[in-house]
């Protein structure tokens, strides 16, 4: 249980980092807050001979809230984003998933960008981005570009990120006002990896909702975006087609068996937990509040 | 395979406790392995080796994480407190040390300075927790004895402590 041999590079810039980057090309991993990474390491299932460590990287520590998005620098920790108000005021969906990623000594050195960058479709982070159709900063050697979250995830730990680049900041997008966010998911012992989980946006107008979405965590193989308002745009607020709902989830999501669970418990438990997260909308979620 | 030089000894400065120390280690050194081999801190222990049982949790800057999820030469710059620093001296318990050991919240003691450590960054943050916040607060730390009512009572005997210090 012990990592393999590798060359550690700790760059002060994003420059350098790319730099570094561009020069080991697929023998590179850029390590941040290594809460995924150091465990793949030690079991050996990654053996990378260079790490580009951003830990000492200036200007990436930055979480900044406009009246777009929520920008997420690189080395936000999962604590840092969970303890920010103006974030959790902003987009209170930030606040309500992120406490679900593992436990408090996982957080205080994850990041959410890392998590983002690791695509791990059991991640919450990846679901939010997706949901709130976030913009993931990029940069390489050829420069900087950004990427929409539908086309930055592409398959189960697989992104269309290359390898000179690395993530600098992701830009979570601020939902309409009127939008009422949930987050649910669950898990055999708290804090472990969700068997099933699902983050919701519904828009309500007056009694009225106008429309709902869903993103959903460790049913689907990439974090997308199930678009609900055919089975509940028009409905009272507090009278939804729940059972029309839940099968469109059921529908949609399509996950693996694994010694955790079955496929078709997890669909069942993604549908279910649509549908409950679903029926606690008619109350107004507190601003801030999970 | 990698070159040689992959593997060649780093010097690091490490501050542990609030004592400067310097080693010399590979790159790939765990701070884990770092303060319990290199250090000498053995009081640190190691469990799973992949963030999961909690027992190898240290303080950086004051917050709970995985020394087993650290690479020593990425701790350099940071204020790292083991359980040693958070108390060792039998006749001068810490708090947490000290409502631990009331309330029966060990018995072979291999996952104790995990909660310890972790115990005490939780009541810095939040000095008067509820029975379900104390549960909660231990809920990523694994212990195999206590069945962990007793921890759960010691969280709450340790603010409870705390608070007659301060008073
Ligand atoms: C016990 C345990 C339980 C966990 N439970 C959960 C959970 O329930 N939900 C969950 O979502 N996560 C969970 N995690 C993982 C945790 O959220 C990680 O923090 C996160 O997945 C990765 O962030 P990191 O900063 O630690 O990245 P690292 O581990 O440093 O890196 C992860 C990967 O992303 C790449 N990467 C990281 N940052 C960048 C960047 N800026 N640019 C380009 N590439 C980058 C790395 O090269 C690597 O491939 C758990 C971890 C542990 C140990
Ligand atoms: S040894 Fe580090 S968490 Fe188990
Ligand atoms: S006291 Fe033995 S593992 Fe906790």
């Amino acid at each position: 249980m012990k990592p393999a041999p590798f060359v550690h590079h700790a760059p002060r810039t994003v420059e350098e980092a790319v730099a570094v980057l561009a020069q080991v090309g697929t023998d590179g991993k850029v390590l941040a807050g290594g809460q995924s990474l150091v465990p793949l390491l030690s079991m050996r299932l990654a053996t990378p001979g260079h790490l580009v460590d951003i830990g000492g990287v200036t200007g990436l520590d930055g979480l900044d809230v406009t009246d777009e998005h929520v920008r997420v620098g690189a080395l936000v920790r999962h604590a840092g984003l969970e303890r920010h108000d103006g974030a959790a005021a902003a987009l209170p969906l930030l606040r309500q998933a992120v406490r679900h990623v593992a436990h408090p000594a996982i957080r205080t050195r994850g990041t959410t960008v890392g998590s983002i960058a690791h695509a791990d479709p059991a991640g919450e982070m990846p679901a939010v981005a997706a949901l709130t159709g976030a913009v993931v900063e990029v940069v390489g050697q050829g420069g900087a570009r950004e990427v929409a979250a539908a086309d930055f995830f592409v398959g189960p730990l697989e992104t269309t990120l290359a390898p000179d680049e690395m993530v600098v900041a992701v830009r979570f997008g601020r939902l309409p006002a009127g939008t009422r966010t949930r987050f649910t998911e669950s898990a055999r012992r708290s804090g472990d990896y969700a068997l099933a989980g699902v983050a919701l946006a519904v828009q309500v107008d007056g009694a009225t909702v106008a429309g709902a979405r869903a993103s959903f965590v460790s049913v689907t193989p990439v974090p997308d975006v199930l678009d609900l308002t055919p089975a509940v745009g028009g409905h009272p607020v507090d009278d939804l087609p729940l059972d029309a709902v839940a099968d469109a989830v059921a529908a949609h999501v399509d996950p693996d068996s694994d010694i955790h669970a079955g496929a078709d418990y997890r669909r069942m438990l993604a549908a279910e937990l649509t549908r409950r997260a679903l029926a606690t909308v008619t109350t107004e979620v507190t601003v801030g509040a999970a | 395979m990698s070159a040689p030089a992959a593997d060649a000894p780093l010097p690091m400065t490490l501050q542990v406790n609030g004592v400067v120390r310097t080693l010399s280690a590979p790159a790939r050194r765990l701070l884990s392995d770092a303060l319990r081999h290199d250090l000498g801190l053995t009081g640190t222990h190691v469990g799973c080796e992949h963030g999961v049982c909690g027992a190898c949790t240290v303080l950086v800057d004051g917050e709970p994480a995985r020394s087993c999820l650290m690479f020593a030469v990425s701790a350099q710059g940071h204020a790292i407190t083991t359980v040693e620093g958070v108390g060792d001296d039998p006749a001068a318990l810490s708090p947490v040390q000290q409502a631990l050991a009331e309330c029966h919240g060990l018995q072979c003691g291999f996952c104790t300075p995990g909660f310890v450590t972790t115990i005490t960054a939780y009541l810095d943050e939040h000095p008067d927790p509820t029975e379900d916040e104390a549960r909660e607060a231990i809920s990523g730390n694994l212990c195999r004895c206590t069945g962990y009512q007793n921890i759960v009572k010691a969280v709450l005997r340790a603010a409870e402590l705390r608070r007659e210090e301060r008073a």
